[in-house]
């Protein structure tokens, strides 16, 4: 027989559908007790799985699967460092020893002049890492975790959060590495503004979590983007206020220029409309606390580290990064559902 | 009565890409020009699912029953139509998927339970029962890469049973395992099934779905092709399989042996009769079968024996006899004839069979021979399994200690 005869007989005979009787009796008593325990074991939540889901559902289905993200963590921890022999160390190893190259170079071939140069990184260092690994890991999370996305239904958003999460657990072995520094170099930071440093870590958490999940869903369309976000992150650095001073460079080499018009004095908000250079100048101002400072190459003149920003510039600056970030959260969010539905065919 | 599961006109679509251009400068390269086939893998699937149900899902590879499963459980989200799911469902699609080599079984368990939907105060309750459950107590805090296949599985499956769903969905993965725990896999689902939870359940065999399911749906090329009991839908499923020739692989050696029979006598076209002929393709086991051979006699047979065979699908002999074993010496003069073969009792208990018929003279020359002359499908509407169908009482005799 040939195909083409072969297909014509199959659907020649494929017949509606038909609801046979059974000759046997269908025991519906079993099944009349089975629903009665079923109704006994109380109300139930009902799932709707169609195209589209919406962001109300998403994030109560996020909030249930809290726990999941907690042994996602721990997971994403364990498994970095399972078989090093070092283990978890070389979180704390990695930017110190980034550190100790930057520092040489900026302070004895390309001196800059910032007094004690290692807090003023450090402090930017803590946040830029922080976000650095959060992005990078959030991005190949769905991609990298295939298995499960193929097999297990759940939030996959998640993910991408747990990326972020393992990322905040990095940066607190890294802040102890940063608490040993102020304590060895003898370095007071500006205790009454302390409260302002957990406001700081949430604007980039969550700026962080934002990028992670749409770049996630992204990836898993796009396998360029993992490759594209490393390179893209390389220049994001030196756009924060990390190895230079914001007010000794950034802001009198502003004031020179006009753009289409604007005025120098005008767009600084360009800088500032980086969502990480607030919190970071958060970190400074705590940590580093040096508000008049003295150049530290000859001829030793003044040197305006920081910017001469009050306490409320820093509270509303990083309240606005943490409400812009949410937006784009919620934003991510949609998106990654969209883009959700073909992940098990895409990977 | 509820409806726990409600599909509702779901379809699913894939689109089968000739190539695959996954990089941005494929993407741009290719833009608007990526040649695809678009291949509906479901097409308007829907049925309902009762609380406390256990409902199968049969049909052949590529039928659309893993898809299905995906939509129901959340993995695909269905192109288009709807799934209605009440209550926490747990989705066993595969054993273990999402354990980590690294970690440790203890680790993993936590892991994949909530995975799973199971919170961490729960877990820690059961956590005993299921490494019990795994039999895995020695192993428990060893790193799971160093498991074996078998040990894999079994915590796989014992996490995934521990979930306490209202909905349960398994795929075919009760067919891992050694014997002893596949029995201790079905006594739970029994256990499931008795708590009032709603199981969807995808198998290749027959044989489960008859000993689990209440009822059963029969997909074939992405659509339902029928929703039924249990045993229905089995036959149901033996139909498509026969229609589509999958199951006729048996009859090679036949066409050759007939080439090479001398022909004296021809066998014509052979009529199976049963009490339900007309009404229903197929017969209860215990009824009664009547094979009538019609025939042609070229030249006159002084001693002519009459062979009848019974094969099951997968070619072994059920069944052979002939007339001289039955004493009977018939003689086949010029013209035609016919031998009515009767069995009044066919104690055949499930499956689809091949007649065999087989023309020789005394001697045992073959004068004709039709290896698959005939067909008859036999359904059992009852729970028990395997191939004959055998009386079967039991008693229970007890003593009173004094």
């Amino acid at each position: 027989m040939s195909e083409a005869q072969a297909t014509a007989t199959a659907e020649e005979r494929a017949p509606g559908v038909v609801e046979l009787k059974s000759e046997t009796a269908a025991l519906p008593e079993t099944l009349r007790v089975r629903a009665e325990r079923a109704a006994a074991r109380g109300p139930k939540p009902t799932r709707v799985v169609a195209a589209r889901g919406n962001l109300r559902l998403r994030l109560i289905e996020l909030w249930r699967a809290r726990e999941l993200l907690n042994f996602l963590v721990r997971k994403e921890i364990k498994v970095k460092y399972k078989n090093s022999f070092l283990g978890f160390l070389w979180s704390m190893l990695n930017p110190a020893l980034t550190l100790a190259v930057f520092y040489v170079i900026f302070t004895f071939f390309l001196p800059n002049g910032i007094p004690s140069f290692v807090i003023y990184m450090f402090s930017a260092f803590l946040l830029w890492n922080l976000f650095q690994t959060s992005v990078i890991f959030g991005t190949t999370s769905v991609v990298g975790n295939a298995g499960i996305v193929k097999k297990v239904a759940f939030p996959r958003e998640i993910l991408a959060l747990a990326a972020v999460g393992a990322s905040v657990v990095f940066f607190l072995f890294q802040a102890i590495v940063m608490v040993g520094f102020l304590v060895g170099f003898r370095h007071v930071p500006d205790w009454p503004l302390l409260w302002l440093l957990p406001l700081a870590l949430v604007a980039i958490v969550v700026f962080a979590a934002a990028l992670s999940v749409f770049l996630s869903a992204v990836n898993v369309y796009l396998r360029d983007t993992q490759h594209l976000v490393e390179v893209l992150l390389m220049a994001w650095f030196w756009a924060v206020p990390g190895i230079y001073a914001f007010s000794g460079r950034v802001h009198t080499g502003l004031v020179k220029h006009t753009l289409f018009g604007i005025p120098g004095t005008h767009l600084i908000w360009l800088y500032f409309a980086n969502p990480l250079t607030p919190p970071v100048m958060t970190f400074q101002r705590v940590l580093y606390n040096i508000t008049h400072a003295h150049s530290t190459v000859a001829p030793h003149g003044p040197l305006q580290v920081m910017s001469g920003y009050g306490t409320m510039w820093y509270l509303s600056s990083d309240l606005i990064v943490i409400g812009v970030s949410l937006a784009l959260l919620l934003l991510a969010l949609v998106v990654f559902g969209r883009l959700e539905g073909n992940f098990a065919e895409e990977l | 009565m509820i409806t726990a599961v409600d599909v509702v006109d779901v379809s699913k679509r894939f689109r089968l890409y000739r190539a695959k251009y996954q990089s941005l400068k494929e993407r741009v390269l290719h833009a608007g020009n990526n040649p695809h086939e678009d291949f509906w893998a479901l097409r308007d699937v829907s049925f309902g699912v009762a609380e406390g149900e256990t409902v199968g899902i049969l049909g052949r590879n590529g039928s659309g029953k893993s898809t299905l499963l995906k939509c129901v459980s959340g993995i695909l989200q269905p192109t288009g139509g709807k799934v209605v799911v009440r209550g926490q469902l747990a989705a066993l699609l595969e054993l273990g998927a999402g354990f980590q080599p690294d970690l440790t079984g203890r680790e993993n368990i936590y892991l994949n339970a909530s995975l799973l939907g199971l919170n961490t105060k729960e877990v820690e309750r059961r956590f005993d029962e299921i490494v019990a459950f795994a039999e895995l107590e020695q192993f428990i805090d060893n790193q799971v890469r160093f498991y074996s296949s078998g040990m894999y599985v079994r915590l796989g499956f014992a996490v995934a049973v521990n979930v306490d769903p209202d909905v349960l969905v398994v795929d075919e993965v009760l067919a891992v395992g050694d014997e002893n725990f596949q029995r201790k896999c079905l006594a739970r689902i029994k256990e499931f099934q008795d708590d009032g939870r709603t199981i969807l359940f995808v198998t290749h065999s027959p044989e489960l779905v008859r000993q689990v399911c209440d009822r059963a749906v029969v997909l074939d090329g992405g659509r339902v092709v029928g929703i039924a009991e249990a045993a229905e839908a089995i036959h149901l499923y033996h139909e498509r399989l026969l229609q589509l020739g999958a199951m006729a692989e048996v009859g090679v050696e036949a066409e050759a042996t007939v080439q090479s029979a001398s022909r004296r006598v021809r066998l014509g076209e052979v009529v199976v009769e049963h009490p339900g002929s007309g009404s229903r393709p197929y017969l209860l086991p215990g009824e009664w079968l009547t094979v009538q051979v019609p025939f042609e006699a070229v030249e006159s047979i002084p001693e002519v024996i009459f062979a009848i065979t019974l094969r099951s699908t997968n070619g072994d002999v059920v069944f052979s006899s002939n007339t001289e074993e039955l004493g009977q010496h018939l003689e086949a003069p010029v013209g035609t004839g016919r031998v009515d073969f009767t069995f009044d009792r066919v104690p055949l208990l499930e499956g689809a069979f091949d007649i065999g018929i087989a023309a020789t003279d005394k001697r045992g020359v073959v004068l004709d021979v039709a290896d698959q002359a005939a067909r008859f499908e036999v359904m059992n509407p009852g729970h028990a399994t395997g191939m004959l169908a055998l009386d079967l009482r039991a008693e229970m005799r007890s003593s009173i200690l004094g």
